[in-house]
């Protein structure tokens, strides 16, 4: 069974067209990445179906907006991979979605 | 369809919030200067035409979900397939499903059919977001009388 950053990877080098051996776990995904907003929802959707959550984009947005988050917590692979499992997680716990 | 203001549905014929469906009518006008240019001799709806009535199907149908709090615009248009031709007069029939429900973003898939024969069929992703004008919502709250938006689903 792939880690959830090779399903996260493989889900980006898909979408974006971006050859996966170049999408690493310290990949930043708009920094590094240039992955844009309408893509990110390509992304989401895609990643959202493949773990069976919701991903919480709008409230991970507002927080880095609100200066209470930086991107690198939620658009670096590795932590993007931490924060999916999280909600997985939370899912598989019977909690709702954990956001 | 009412080209000239881009009101592409007529009516709403089911709604069925739980199960995340819509049914659509969609009359094609008789004569329009559209079909004057596409095409002299051989009228048929543009394809641009029929996908933005399968999106405004789904918009529907996402705005009952969301029960009218935010508007879904337009964002991806995927696998949008131009199955036969539409012709002027004929009375498109349009379902959509809503697959998924994100954050921020819902996508549906939809197809068109007259009569029984499938003619267009698309998957589409809206961005949500507030009404960035009351006068817009307004505007929405008329148009969704005017089609026959069971107002009473969304109330509940």
């Amino acid at each position: 069974m792939s880690s959830t950053f090779d399903q996260i990877a493989n889900i980006i080098a898909e979408t974006c067209d971006i050859p996966r051996d170049t999408i690493k776990p310290e990949s930043h995904a708009i920094d590094d990445l240039g992955i844009d907003s309408l893509d990110f929802l390509d992304i989401a959707f895609a990643i959202d179906k493949a773990f069976g959550i919701k991903m919480p984009l709008e409230k991970w947005t507002q927080e880095v907006n609100d200066g209470k988050a930086t991107t690198e917590q939620y658009f670096v692979l590795k932590n993007l991979a931490d924060r999916i499992d999280e909600l997985v997680a939370a899912k598989n716990a019977g909690g709702g979605a954990a956001t | 369809m009412n080209l000239d203001y881009f009101q592409l549905i007529d009516r709403i014929v089911d709604l069925n919030l739980e199960a995340g469906t819509i049914t659509v009518e969609a009359q094609v006008p008789e004569k329009h200067t559209i079909f004057e240019g596409h095409f002299p001799g051989f009228p048929i709806m543009p394809g641009v035409l029929l996908t933005e009535a399968m999106a405004q199907s789904c918009g529907w149908l996402i705005l009952g979900v969301l029960k009218f709090e935010r508007m879904p615009f337009l964002a991806i248009v995927k696998e949008a397939k131009m199955r036969g031709f539409v012709s002027p007069g004929q009375l498109l029939t349009i379902e959509a499903k809503l697959e998924h429900e994100g954050s921020g973003f819902a996508v549906a898939k939809a197809k068109g059919r007259i009569g029984k024969d499938l003619k267009c069929s698309a998957e589409i992703t809206f961005g949500l977001a507030p009404f960035p004008d009351p006068v817009f919502r307004t505007h929405m709250d008329a148009m969704a009388n005017k089609i026959g938006f069971p107002l009473q689903a969304v109330a509940q």
